[in-house]
């Protein structure tokens, strides 16, 4: 279960490679759509942890076109739906992540995305 | 009292590979329950805990929060952990977000300043240098105990890491023990980065002298 919240978490943390490490790009997903329920309260608090723009292109990479290019001032109900939606009920169950500047290759297995390096490309 | 989460899912055969809750787990649970008005006060957002081993710490700590909800990531250099997590998780109706990960390093680029409460119940048992190597190479069970010198190996490398992650409220709840010398611990963290602690409980379990530590700015 790798929703979009956690992949707008994580980096490419090889060796060296510092710039252009997010966001990871998705590759060969499988993708699941879970209900959750809804929190605005959460939605909230989260959004300044938030990264907006990494969250918008991967969204569209997967064909979700929901959310606007630039993050809106005012959190409207409709608005939090939509965030919600993709942020915390589209996940990858099979599939990889793959670092934009490096190409380091991170698998997403049975839900559980592993972020191991091997001993060589650790910094 | 808050009930200890539900971990009948597991099973023996789940514990020859991954961490059973024992007495350092309860003294971090114990702990975060007495901080329950503070850690609620903080109005948190994000949680990390690492080395969650069968997830128990995370899946309380959801309930210590109530009615607040966190995002909840976990990580651990064992992958059946991760997976045991993620089974602890849906058991117990929260979502634990696992990872199979060493300490926090994917995540501190994008967390710089961002967690609102770390959870670290390490390996903190003295052994050899080597042995620790190994058992953090090979991703077993041996890494839920194996420390190396002083039992501070893993944890020294996690500790240097704690200020750039938490945010301006963030606090950081650490297990040790008393041959993980605690005063030199909380002095080090004091000097290096300026960050307060506070033994939160201690308690001695057998051979064991256990300390949950808190650290704040
Ligand atoms: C003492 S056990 C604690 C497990 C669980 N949190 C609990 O309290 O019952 C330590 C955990 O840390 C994990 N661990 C050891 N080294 C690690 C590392 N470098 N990065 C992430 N996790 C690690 C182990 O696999 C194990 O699950």
């Amino acid at each position: 279960m790798v929703r979009l919240i956690t992949h707008n978490l994580l980096a490419c943390h090889a060796k060296g490679c510092t710039s252009n490490n997010f966001p990871l790009q998705l590759k060969d997903v499988q993708l699941e759509q879970r209900e959750a329920e809804f929190n605005p309260d959460f939605l909230r608090r989260f959004m300044p942890k938030l990264d907006w723009g990494a969250l918008v292109d991967t969204a569209r990479q997967l064909g979700d076109d929901s959310l606007p290019l630039e993050q809106p001032e005012m959190f409207d109900d409709d608005f939090l739906r939509k965030l919600h939606h993709v942020l915390l009920e589209v996940s990858v169950e099979e599939g990889a992540m793959v670092c934009p500047n490096c190409s380091h290759i991170y698998p997403i297995s049975n839900g559980i995305p592993n972020m191991l390096l091997a001993e060589n490309e650790i910094g | 009292m808050i009930p200890t989460p539900d971990l009948s899912h597991l099973s023996r055969k789940d514990y020859d590979d991954v961490y059973e809750p024992a007495e350092d787990t309860f003294v971090l649970l114990d702990a975060l329950e007495q901080e329950a008005p503070k850690l609620k006060s903080l109005n948190p957002a994000v949680c990390l805990e690492i080395g969650s081993g069968s997830g128990c710490v995370s899946a309380f700590l959801s309930r210590v929060l109530e009615p607040l909800v966190v995002l909840h990531l976990c990580t651990d250099i064992n992958p059946i952990a991760a997976r045991c997590t993620v089974s602890t998780g849906l058991q117990n109706k929260v979502s634990l977000n696992a990872m199979i990960s060493d300490l926090a390093s994917p995540l501190s680029f994008r967390l710089h300043g961002k967690v609102d409460v770390i959870l670290f119940n390490p390996p903190y048992v003295p052994t050899w240098s080597e042995e620790a190597d190994e058992a953090q190479e090979r991703h077993g069970i041996a890494g839920s105990w194996a420390g190396g010198l002083s039992g501070m190996e893993v944890t020294d490398r996690f500790l240097k890491t704690v200020d750039q992650l938490l945010s301006p409220q963030g606090v950081f709840y650490l297990v040790a023990i008393k041959e993980n010398n605690v005063p030199e611990l909380r002095s080090g963290m004091q000097s290096r980065f300026q960050l307060q602690s506070e033994i939160v409980l201690q308690r001695r379990a057998g051979r064991e002298h256990l300390y949950t530590i808190k650290f704040f700015r």
